[in-house]
């Protein structure tokens, strides 16, 4: 397994490599790939029914106790078997569709490396490790949507979708470290032992709650579903695989993972029911009044991700059958109808159903397909989709609450549906056409193979149901621990589900031909919800995200003025503030020494300094300025010398020389002194500036009588000749015993030489 | 500036102060003196003999560009502490070897010195190369 | 003295943060030049002021009680000629900030960023 996934990543990597002209023929070999390992996988399935599950683990950070743990089990299986199957079909279906657009490669990157973190997703058992590639696949969400980055709303709805996964991101990762813990451990394993340690600890609740933030944001769940109609701007392939088969998805299944260890309480079932209620409503309603095919396709995931994620809520044995089934069921339609639309748009040039219609004419196969797509999403016989509606209202009928409520909505989201489908089915494919097929193109028919198998395998599974329970049976051990051995069937006699199905059909049947009859119910329909929706929640999110911004701006401008002045300003009044509350908590200014002159013509010394100081303060003109800097730099070289310092005066003072030399040449090309302070500002600065010298004194006064640890000097001064054959021991600390730091200063020193050299050369 | 007493006596300057600044860093061990009093003394002269002729003058008369030097002061810094690692001390330890030569009496060297030199090259370089760069640019 | 020359040193802070404080470009520098030697100057008075005992060995015996203190010496001494360096690299950004903008006013540089 681990062989797999890495081989998922050298293979994207490796697609760099491939030279431009064979660049074409890439999908191919690997659509290939992933049948293979479809293959691989399926032949595994024996295995994981006997032997439960199959871990591979490695050791990854021993002394965190953190292993690489890769788990092939049923439910995993499930998944792994859906992303390479549909990674075949939509690989063969990109080779064709992306042909006429730049940038394939990076295309194909992407893509190959959505499948590997898709399938790491779901064979991770150490959380940690699953929560990388939970962010790994919402970044590839991020730049696949933004695929087609030149266009603005590509680039908008990217950031959007990202913005959110990576919202969710984050919170399923506190989730992570709040049961972990807990637990005291990141795997599967141990959270499954002391589940009910878990689900006693008043940790839990909010543990859940990120959980499930962190599941309904990337399974776009009300009220987080917005981000998905948007990242329709996706490439077609992109939208069939990302955002309707696999990675919406991969919420559901961290839903069905964690239902042994967080499931089963009544928080968890009220939450995930509601609100996989609510979305499941919100999503098929929407559906109704959108124009473009692939938003109705949009909406209608995003209520199927809800009927998913209420059937965990239910919490019965039949609600999580269903659930597994119809994720079979969703994913087979949905994609072939995604790819239906990419293949529509292709030939037609459009994608707004409006300006679509007829097209049977055209593609009687295309027809065939969305026919059998439809129906199936419908629900109606002999179709898959009637196997996984009824399994639905099975488990709503078996729910052990509220189960009236559940089957009244139930039947008014499928009421939408099975009207969105005849509407799409008649206004595309039926009636007058309004566009022709342009130039009958022959090289897109390769577009129809893959929605083709899809639409064989809804109509094949509906009349064979039973071909799906071996992938099934193991899945829902491991969901809800036990044996059990179930049966699907098309036809389930005469009840009640199969009478709620056909008033479903039924109903459905009437508000299609209603709304196709009465084009003006549609707009009276479309005035009610821009007055229920008024909100966009897109609007709110970038609006928000607007105002964020200009807040920051607003503060960094604050504090980030772009005055030299005010930034020292802060900084040496910070100090002085700093040192002022040191000084007053420590009594500093305290100090044990008395006030003398000797020697006199030191004091004398000081006093010429002090002087020079305040004149090239104050002086106008550039040349007394400098002349009184290099008085107060000599005058300090002879107060070095007179304090048995030697080599400190001597290197002041040739210091001091060179700089009133490098002075005088830059001067040369600098203006006059000009005196650009106003009198206030220059009065400000006097008091900061004697208020910041003042303390520094004190200071001075404090390092001076402060007793410094001298046991290094000592040393210093013992060994000099003793061990370093020097006399001067300044210099035998400069360079010998301290070598390194010198080292380090003439180091330095060469870097301001190449700097300065580098900002003043003129290049030839 | 075109001072031709400036100019001759730092022709005759040249020699002496180029050895005091070498005297310099050599008895730096033991009496004031080192690398980096040396260095800026050699650097000293430079900018001396450029103000008694022009900075371009010296410039093109000086034939190793001040960034060799730095690389020079530089590399005799590393190299100073090889004979501590290859005669498996702690690293930058002082190794001495004495010279007893009848004629001239005792000398020590050691790799200390070899260090100073280096701070030598290295600060004249980086001074020089401040001086040329900011004069260059009018 | 110690007194006297600690008040030397505030002076020596308070005038370099007033040149600081300037927006000419040359007050600026000559500022940064001030600070520099008020903090050697801080760090060698800081070892305490020996008068006349520099940090010489005579060869055999030593006497480290009565020298000065040789290891803020060595500091400074590295922290003058870095403090060299930096000056004339401040010396030369802002020549270059002149060159580029043709002001003499620091405030400006606010205004090339835009």
């Amino acid at each position: 397994m681990i062989l797999i996934l890495i081989l998922y990543l050298v293979l994207a990597l490796a697609l760099f490599l491939i030279p431009k002209k064979l660049s074409k023929g890439i999908p191919f070999p690997l659509a290939f790939m992933q049948l293979v390992f479809f293959v691989f996988f399926i032949s595994q399935l024996s295995l994981v029914e006997t032997e439960k599950a199959r871990i591979i683990s490695i050791e990854w950070i021993p002394y965190l106790g953190l292993n690489l743990e890769f788990t092939l089990d049923g439910l995993s299986m499930i998944f792994v078997l859906l992303i390479t199957f549909i990674g075949f079909l939509v690989f063969i279906y990109a080779q064709v569709y992306m042909k006429s657009y730049a940038g394939t490669t990076r295309f194909y990157f992407y893509l190959l490396l959505f499948s590997g973190s898709m399938l790491g997703l779901v064979l991770s058992t150490n959380f940690i490790q699953l929560f990388i590639f939970w962010e790994l696949t919402s970044v590839l969400s991020f730049l696949l949507i933004s695929f087609f980055n030149e266009k603005e709303k590509a680039r908008k709805a990217a950031f959007q979708s990202l913005f959110v996964t990576g919202f969710g991101g984050l919170c399923l990762f506190v989730a992570v470290l709040l049961i972990g813990s807990i637990v005291d451990s990141y795997m599967f394993s141990d959270w499954l032992d002391k589940a009910h340690v878990i689900k006693s600890d008043p940790r839990y609740l909010p543990a859940l709650i990120f959980v499930l933030i962190g599941i309904f944001t990337k399974s776009a769940q009300f009220p987080f579903h917005f981000w998905l109609p948007w990242a329709m701007q996706a490439p077609t392939p992109v939208s069939a695989y990302l955002h309707s088969a696999t990675m919406v998805k991969a919420g559901v299944f961290l839903l069905a993972r964690l239902y042994p260890v967080l499931g089963g309480t009544i928080e968890w079932d009220y939450i995930v029911t509601f609100i996989g209620a609510l979305t499941m409503l919100v999503g098929s309603y929407l559906s109704i009044t959108q124009v473009d095919f692939k938003l109705v396709l949009a909406y209608t995931t995003i209520s199927a991700l809800g009927i998913l994620t209420m059937l965990f809520g239910i919490d019965t044995k039949l609600s999580v059958k269903a659930a597994l089934v119809f994720l079979f069921v969703h994913a087979f339609y949905k994609a072939a109808l995604f790819m239906l639309a990419g293949y529509i748009s292709k030939q037609t040039g459009t994608r707004l159903i409006p300006k679509l219609g007829g097209l049977m004419k055209f593609t009687p196969w295309g027809f065939v397909i969305a026919l059998i797509s439809l129906l199936s999403m419908a629900g109606i016989p002999p179709m898959l989709g009637f196997i996984g509606k009824e399994l639905i209202y099975e488990a709503k009928f078996d729910s052990p609450w509220m189960s009236s409520i559940l089957i009244f909505l139930g039947v008014t989201s499928n009421v939408f549906m099975v009207a969105v489908s005849f509407l799409l089915l008649s206004k595309v494919f039926l009636g007058q056409s309004k566009t022709s097929i342009k130039s009958h193109n022959t090289k897109y028919k390769l577009l129809l193979f893959s929605p083709g198998i899809l639409a064989f395998l809804s109509l094949g599974l509906g009349i064979f149901p039973d071909m799906l329970t071996p992938i099934i049976e193991p899945a829902l051990n491991v969901i809800h621990s036990g044996n059990f051995q179930i049966k699907l069937k098309l036809w389930h006699g005469f009840n009640q589900i199969l009478l709620l199905s056909m008033i479903t059909a039924l109903l459905g049947l009437l508000l299609f031909i209603i709304l196709n009859r009465y084009k003006s119910v549609i707009k009276v329909w479309n005035r009610i919800n821009s007055q229920i929706f008024s909100i966009s929640f897109t609007n709110v999110f970038f609006k928000g995200l607007d105002r964020f911004i200009s807040f920051s701006g607003k503060n960094t401008r604050l504090i980030q003025h772009g005055y030299n002045r005010y930034y020292i300003i802060t900084i040496i009044l910070y100090t002085s503030l700093l040192l002022i509350l040191q000084l007053y908590l420590t009594r500093g200014w305290e100090i044990g020494l008395t006030f003398n002159l000797k020697p006199f013509y030191i004091s004398g010394l000081a006093v010429v300094i002090a002087m020079s100081v305040f004149f090239s303060v104050f002086s106008k003109n550039i040349i007394f300025t400098i002349s009184a800097m290099a008085v107060t730099g000599y005058g300090i070289s002879l107060i070095y010398l007179y304090y048995s310092a030697v080599d400190l005066a001597i290197t002041q003072i040739i210091v001091e020389t060179l700089m009133v030399v490098m002075f005088v040449l830059v001067l040369q090309g600098l203006p006059k002194f000009a005196s650009l302070s106003s009198r206030m500002a220059k009065i400000r600065d006097g008091v900061i500036s004697l208020v910041f010298g003042t303390i520094m004194t004190i200071v001075t006064l404090k390092a001076i009588t402060v007793d410094f640890n001298t046991s290094i000097s000592g040393y210093f001064v013992d060994y000099s000749y003793l061990k370093a054959y020097g006399k001067n021991v300044v210099n035998v600390i400069l360079v010998d015993f301290r070598a390194l730091d010198t080292l380090g200063e003439i180091t330095v020193l060469s870097i301001a030489a190449l700097g300065v050299y580098s900002l003043l050369n003129k290049r030839k | 500036m075109n001072s031709v007493i400036l100019q001759i006596a730092t022709r005759y300057l040249k020699v002496l102060f180029l050895s005091f600044a070498c005297i310099a860093v050599i008895r730096g061990h033991n009496y004031p003196g080192g690398g980096f009093i040396g260095g800026l003394l050699a650097a000293l002269y430079i900018v001396y003999s450029s103000l008694a002729f022009s900075v371009q003058q010296i410039r093109r008369q000086l034939k190793v560009k001040p960034q060799y030097y730095i690389g020079l002061g530089l590399l005799c810094a590393l190299l100073s502490f090889m004979p501590s690692l290859v005669s498996g001390a702690p690293l930058m330890k002082g190794i001495w070897f004495t010279i007893d030569s009848s004629i001239i009496g005792k000398i020590k060297l050691g790799s200390p010195l070899l260090f100073d030199f280096g701070v030598f090259f290295t600060v004249m370089g980086v001074t020089l190369l401040f001086l040329f760069t900011l004069s260059n640019h009018k | 003295m110690e007194i006297l020359l600690s008040a030397l040193t505030g002076l020596l802070y308070a005038g370099g943060v007033f040149l600081i404080l300037r927006r000419s470009i040359l007050k600026f520098i000559i500022g940064i030049i001030f600070l520099s030697n008020a903090t050697n100057l801080l760090v060698f008075l800081s070892a305490g002021i020996v008068h006349g005992k520099p940090a010489f060995l005579d060869g055999v015996e030593s006497d480290s009680g009565k020298l000065a203190d040789p290891l803020p010496q060595a500091l400074v001494l590295t922290a003058i000629v870095i403090g060299f360096g930096i000056v004339i690299f401040t010396l030369a950004l802002k020549y270059k900030f002149f060159i580029t903008t043709s002001t003499n006013d620091l405030d400006q540089l606010k205004n090339t960023d835009v």
